[in-house]
């Protein structure tokens, strides 16, 4: 789930930084991903994973770390298989 | 506020000849009484603003598609968004269309659309202007004005589908954005009572479309990046915003490619004044004889 996470923050955060250079719980909002990045993170977790967000998690919260978005995940869609 | 305290407003401002029902709900003819009154706000936000350097440009209601796409204005509103459809056939495309107009049916499935969608906020032609190398130390300021379109239709007067928007833009690095927005939330402040306007400052809050819209909206909340000059236009019991300023933070900037003087993704903030929606508040406030408005007012619009 980790790397799925991350591949997507990758793809749709336009992170300033490598992702690689980010650990689990680093502010993604303070390395630079914007509000409208946000949302493309939020609509592509989303596609990837099968599930809608519940409207209580649409906050920037939810989407502020690896470990901040593992935990909303495994939180609505179950336990992640590693 | 009821639906029909704001269509007694509209049907006021119809009756006293300031405005002409233009033919669809929110789309208004202008007589000169109330042009002079635009003109008058403009001159103020103009001088407001005078020595601060800003480049003065207008460009026309109409934007390159490609801009409105930069812009992501298509994520957060795209139920406001309007585009332009123009003709584009042969003989036989032409008379289909004659045909389908004739028949009262729907005809514009006959057009393409056009290479230009309308322009929803002033500012967006400045940002391309940015572009192509680093920007200046001090950044660069414009003064933009001009006819903006927003797709809501509503009775409500100050929901109008076309009206005019005059801003104050900056576009450099993250202090300097922060310092227009500091510096014009003062100004504006003082520019909407010094025409004798009562006016709060509020967070904004956006009507952002869709689930993402949610989403989007409650970080417009929770960074407080977007404030609002609102006041009562329409009725007295509930205030509306006659202009804001709105801190984009590095959003144009990524998504125009805009650098700041250090070669950072330049930040850029905003002040606009909603010119119609001024004027209706104006009216709203002191009534709608603009002859018989208070001399310092007066004095103010028309020095």
């Amino acid at each position: 789930m980790e790397e799925e996470i991350r591949q997507i923050l990758e793809e749709h955060g336009r992170l300033p930084v490598p992702m690689a250079d980010l650990d689990n719980n680093a502010d993604l909002y303070e390395a630079g991903m914007t509000s409208h990045a946000s949302v493309n993170v939020m609509l592509a977790l989303e596609d990837g994973f099968d599930f809608e967000f519940p409207e209580s998690m649409l906050r920037k919260s939810t989407f502020e770390s690896v470990s901040a978005i593992e935990a909303a995940l495994t939180s609505l869609v179950g336990t992640p298989v590693e | 506020m009821t639906d029909d305290s704001i269509g007694a407003f509209r049907d006021e401002l119809i009756d006293s000849g300031l405005v002409i029902d233009a033919g669809v709900e929110g789309l208004y003819g202008r007589t000169l009484a109330y042009e002079e009154i635009v003109s008058g706000i403009i001159a103020l936000t103009t001088r407001t603003g005078a020595g601060d350097g800003a480049m003065a440009v207008h460009f026309p209601p109409l934007i390159p598609r490609w801009l409105l796409e930069r812009t992501d204005y298509l994520k957060s509103f795209p139920d406001l968004t309007g585009s332009v459809h123009t003709f584009g056939g042969d003989d036989k495309r032409h008379a289909r269309l004659l045909a389908l107009v004739d028949g009262g049916h729907d005809w514009v499935e006959v057009l393409e659309p056009a290479e230009v969608v309308l322009r929803p906020a002033a500012c967006h032609p400045v940002y391309p202007l940015c572009t192509g190398g680093p920007l200046p130390t001090q950044g660069r300021r414009f003064e933009v004005q001009g006819w903006c379109f927003r797709h809501e239709p509503s009775a409500d007067p100050a929901r109008m589908l076309c009206f005019r928007m005059h801003e104050f833009v900056y576009v450099g690095d993250p202090d300097g954005a922060g310092a227009h927005s500091e510096l014009w939330l003062k100004r504006g402040a003082e520019m909407f009572e010094s025409m004798g306007l009562d006016v709060d400052v509020v967070v904004a809050n956006d009507p952002f479309f869709g689930r993402a819209g949610k989403f989007l909206a409650a970080n417009q909340l929770d960074d407080a990046l977007k404030l609002e000059f609102v006041s009562p236009v329409s009725s007295t019991e509930t205030r509306t915003a006659i202009g804001s300023v709105n801190r984009h933070q590095d959003h144009f900037g990524l998504t125009f490619g805009i650098e700041s003087a250090d070669g950072e993704v330049a930040h850029s903030a905003c002040f606009a004044v909603g010119v119609d929606r001024t004027a209706l508040a104006l009216l709203k406030r002191h009534g709608l004889d603009p002859g018989r408005w208070p001399a310092e007012v007066r004095a103010r619009l028309w020095p």
